[in-house]
């Protein structure tokens, strides 16, 4: 990582370390969180809303914006837009209007926008959200305040060609993508989070995390924020402590990713304590965030900011959505991520802690459909926060794009329990099935991993250890149990592995006299 | 023949082919024929779809030879305004920007009208992106009135009045935004319609103002522009603001032409001073008809009505602002510039610089100011309260009276290159139009006689409710009806500018 303390920023300035910045300072931060919506057909057109597609073959006259084309709302995404404000706890407008924001670029068909300005969905809702103390690991609960939930339609991709940083300066040309243009995008705004001190960068990504899970939820997004269908842009500010005064803000766009999110916030909050420090203002600007270095750097000023020229949009008809309908949505609505947890916690009797663990590796619907397909829920844990977290790690792919199926996890889990694999010989197991080797059962049977459970051939392997070992074997008969581990060990040698160690330990205590 | 069949009225023509007596390809030659002759001199068309149009009159006449029931305007030619798409036809909105485009699917009104199996012959000239009052701005030169080829034949529509006017197609559609249907067939002398806003839909109708842009018929009797008001009406699922409502029944209406026990209301704000006074002596006489035909006549203010052509000149060119936007050389159309060394926001400047005409740039600068953070409460939101004052004036006015009447314009035909120059004065052209645009409401305009000084037309401005279509034909014809039986022929009969 480079731009740590010490270091230099783009601008010259120095950063302060984090902890040393939160003995001075008090970061507030807000999110703007925007969400591709999944429903069939783009927002104002009947053109299909999926991603990919060979460019500028999934458009119309309606998204192109040719002239004399004319939108027509989507129900399904005023639909899901209602279903997140109310899982949000927002108010829904019984009337609002669709809003022109108008503003010049090639990849925008029209020229304009069309979102909502004053007129949102949904207004002033909250999300409780649990931040995990790195220091302690301890959860600690904050409320982030909804200021508005909106809906408005996503523009074309550019793809800059020719240039160093992909970006449009120095590109040569670019080529503008129109599939994008018109799906319909749901836009998150929280209120200003106060007093988080430290855990400001943990407490924004949790929040991402928890919207994510939120959407996934409700069954309005996809949300892979790889495919850019989950975007983010982070505002920062810092409070010299005590003070109660805000400071001035920035608006950090293009974190594309959960961990982004963090470290935009740690580095804009290092970034702009240095700035304090040495007197000088934060300049109010949006600034861009780097994910190779980890820094951000100056975009456009907000004192040069655009005049977007908000108007209600003459094209589209009032969306009043009925109490009926909005009691229908509110009726329908699946159980939420945090009743979820708090429902599971209390089934699978785990502590805090222990759940807190499952949460933050991103395993708790794992661990949910390994108990469905019948797996005692500690041996779910065990198995998805112990072997699969570090398989993850070690491949760099998330936990829930492993090639295991919970049913997978679930069918080691039993065959662990019934005694035909021990811990071992269950790793070697997983290990075929991520190699992509067959299921669990499959690989039992072609590997010949099954424990040695023939009474016979078991027993002959201890009396050849005992034989082999009359030292050890006469000290258990003394009654120095302990040493029955070496015997155990070379049964252990002795059947490669696949024998229950305790049963072999029980065979051994029988045979000298100690069972 | 030939001449015979261009004189002939789209519901005479329509019954004819329907009979047999003629062929709906001979009818739309001999149209085309007069096309030839006389629109060098006209100018009413900038494309003329001459292949197009008797393969669709060929369709008419093979449907008919196999027995099918044809609508009732089947076989009937038309001139489309240009700011329909078309995907057989180029669609320029009278712009250098859209010179040569060809859209990739034609407006529900191109379609509705090919299914009813109307012929249809081209595009019409219009002024540019339907700003204007004369089609002065069309960046095509300008088309002149038949009754006078050195004055305007009004605007934006003027290239279907005049189309209409000259027996160039006995049916007509344009497009009202502040005027531009009336406007232009009251100086041309035809009827023309703007019929209820969301009545015809906008899809595929290159936007100036969207909460005010309407469809409508111009033709040169009421019952005709009835019959094609009833083939382009109906509601349209691509557009939000189409009303989903039955088309009032004014084919009926237009047919009935009776106006006793109606009460007919004066609107004194649209009169008066700078008014001609050969429009206000005709625009009495009809007032005068109206009376002696058993309506009852009632004076009814609209004090608001003041105040709607500068809220108009906010509202329209605030929207015109933004729907214009989408020109920027990047998809279609015009390109200057791409030389491979100027960027996308140079080659856009550059090409909205030369494809723009000097009106529309005066309507986006006025728009893009009355949107500004800190102009919109005094300006576009200001003008919107107007808007509701003067919607206001007229639910006021339909409580006591069942239509209002003024004249369609303060003027007649002005001379080309009279008003260029000045703004406003060609701005006060659209004064007695602009109000129902704002409220949306209905209004036809239908000729009642020439102006004694310039023996100019005259329009008769008829005004009703929202949705309330069907009451502008029946007073509009009962009007036509009375001044056609005491003239003994009909008004058009007597103009002089294309033989």
């Amino acid at each position: 990582m480079t731009g740590r303390a010490g270091g230099t920023t783009q601008a010259g300035g120095t950063l302060v370390p984090l902890g040393e910045a939160l003995t001075r300072y008090e970061p507030v931060i807000g999110l703007e969180v925007h969400v591709e919506l999944g429903t069939v057909t783009k927002m104002f057109c009947g053109c299909p809303a999926r991603f990919g597609g060979e460019p500028n073959t999934l458009v119309c006259p309606v998204c192109l914006g040719l002239p004399g084309s004319l939108p027509v709302a989507n129900r399904a995404a005023i639909e899901y837009t209602i279903r997140i404000g109310l899982a949000l706890n927002c108010r829904i407008a019984d009337w609002c209007r669709f809003a022109r924001k108008n503003y010049f670029y090639p990849d925008m068909p029209k020229n304009f926008q069309i979102s909502q300005y004053d007129e949102p969905l949904c207004t002033n809702g909250w999300l409780d959200i649990s931040v995990n103390d790195p220091a302690t690991g301890a959860p600690r609960p904050v409320r982030v305040g909804i200021e508005r939930v909106h809906l408005e339609e996503d523009t074309g991709k550019s793809r800059h060609v020719g240039g160093a940083t992909g970006r449009i300066h120095g590109a040569e040309y670019s080529l503008v993508d129109y599939n994008r243009a018109g799906i319909p995008l749901v836009e998150i705004v929280t209120k200003p989070v106060e007093g988080t001190g430290a855990l400001a960068p943990v407490a924004a990504r949790t929040y991402v995390t928890e919207l994510r899970d939120l959407m996934r939820a409700l069954a309005v997004s996809d949300v892979r924020m790889e495919e850019g269908s989950l975007r983010c842009d982070v505002n920062t500010s810092l409070s010299p402590s005590g003070s109660g005064v805000w400071g001035t803000r920035t608006e950090t766009k293009n974190v594309n990713s959960l961990r982004s999110v963090e470290r935009a916030v740690r580095y804009e909050i290092e970034r702009q304590a240095a700035l304090l420090d040495a007197g000088m203002p934060v300049p109010l600007e949006t600034r861009h965030f780097h994910e190779d270095t980890g820094v951000t750097t100056a975009g456009r000023s907000k004192e040069e900011a655009q005049d977007y020229r908000y108007f209600p949009e003459p094209d589209l008809v009032p969306v009043a959505p009925s109490r009926e309908w909005v009691e229908e949505i509110r009726a329908a609505l699946p159980e939420l991520p945090s009743a979820q947890r708090a429902r599971l916690k209390a089934e699978w009797g785990m502590s805090d802690l222990d759940f807190a663990a499952l949460h933050n590796a991103g395993a708790v619907d794992l661990v949910a459909r390994t108990v469905e397909a019948g797996a005692a829920p500690a041996d779910a844990r065990k198995w998805w926060l112990n072997e699969l977290v570090r398989r993850a790690n070690e491949s760099g792919t998330d936990l829930a794009d492993l090639p295991i199926t919970p049913a997978d996890v679930a069918r080691v889990a039993a065959l662990v329990a019934s005694g035909e694999l021990n811990d071992k010989l269950a790793r070697q197991v997983i290990e075929g099935v991520l190699a992509g080797e067959g299921t669990p059962d499959e690989l039992v049977a072609a590997r010949g991993l099954a424990v040695v459970s023939d009474e016979g051939a078991l027993m002959a392997a201890v009396d050849e250890a005992i034989a082999a070992n009359p030292e050890v074997a006469q000290k258990v008969r003394d009654g120095k149990l302990a040493a029955a581990g070496a015997l155990v060990g070379a049964v252990m040698r002795a059947t490669r592995g696949q024998a229950d160690a305790s049963r072999v330990s029980k065979l051994i205590l029988a045979r000298l006299g100690q069972g | 023949m030939a001449d015979e069949l261009t004189r002939m009225s789209a519901a005479a023509l329509a019954a004819a082919i329907a009979a047999g007596e003629v062929s709906a390809l001979e009818v739309t030659d001999a149209h085309l024929a007069r096309i030839g002759e006389v629109d060098d001199a006209v100018h009413a068309f900038l494309h003329v779809a001459a292949d197009g149009a008797r393969r669709a009159a060929r369709a008419v006449d093979e449907r008919r030879a196999a027995g099918d029931v044809l609508g009732p305007l089947a076989g009937v030619p038309l001139a489309l305004k240009d700011v329909f798409t078309t995907t057989d036809m180029p669609t320029t909105c009278g712009s250098a920007i859209l010179n040569g485009w060809r859209p990739p699917y034609d407006a529900t009104t191109t379609r509705r009208l090919r299914e009813a199996g109307v012929v249809i012959l081209g595009k019409t000239n219009m002024d540019e992106f339907a700003m204007g009052s004369s089609t002065e701005n069309s960046a095509f030169g300008p088309s002149h009135n038949p009754w006078d080829l050195t004055r305007v034949p009004g605007g934006s529509s003027g290239g279907s009045s005049a189309a209409v006017a000259s027996f160039e197609a006995p049916l007509g559609i344009g497009t009202d935004t502040g005027g531009s249907i009336r406007q232009p067939a009251a100086v041309c002398g035809v009827v023309g319609v703007k019929p209820t806003y969301g009545g015809p839909s906008r899809y595929g109708v290159v936007a100036f103002a969207s909460s005010l842009d309407t469809p409508g018929p111009l033709a040169r009797t009421v019952l005709d522009a009835a019959l094609l008001h009833e083939a382009m009406a109906g509601h349209d699922p691509c557009d939000s603001t189409s009303v989903n409502t039955p088309v009032p029944p004014v084919v009926a209406a237009a047919r009935q032409a009776d106006v006793s026990g109606l009460t007919v209301g004066v609107v004194p704000e649209l009169g008066g001073e700078g008014y001609q006074p050969g429009v206000l002596a005709r625009f009495g006489e009809a007032v005068e008809l109206l009376e002696s035909l058993g309506a009852k006549v009632v004076e009814v203010s609209c004090p608001h009505f003041t105040y709607a052509l500068p809220a108009y000149y906010l509202i329209a060119p605030s929207e015109c602002s933004s729907n214009l936007a989408r020109f920027d050389a990047m998809r279609y159309g015009l390109r200057v510039g791409d030389d491979g060394t100027r960027n996308a926001d140079e080659v856009m400047s550059l090409t909205r610089a030369q494809g723009f005409g000097a009106e529309v740039k005066r309507r986006i600068m006025l728009g893009t100011y009355a949107l500004s953070s800190g102009y919109y409460d005094a300006y576009y939101g200001k003008a919107q309260q107007v808007r509701t004052l003067i919607i206001r004036d007229f639910e006021a006015a339909f409580e006591q009276v069942d239509v209002l009447v003024s004249p369609t314009t303060p003027t007649t035909a002005f001379p080309l290159g009279e008003r260029v120059d000045d703004p406003l004065a060609m701005y006060v052209a659209d004064l007695c139009t602009i109000p129902s645009d704002l409220a949306g409401n209905a209004a036809l305009s239908v000729p009642c006689g020439l102006a004694a000084e310039d023996g100019l037309p005259v329009g008769l401005q008829i005004m009703a409710p929202v949705l309330a279509d069907d009451r502008l034909y029946r007073v509009g014809a009962a009007v036509e009806a009375a001044l056609d039986n005491r003239r003994g022929h009909s008004l058009l009969d007597e103009a002089k500018g294309v033989a």
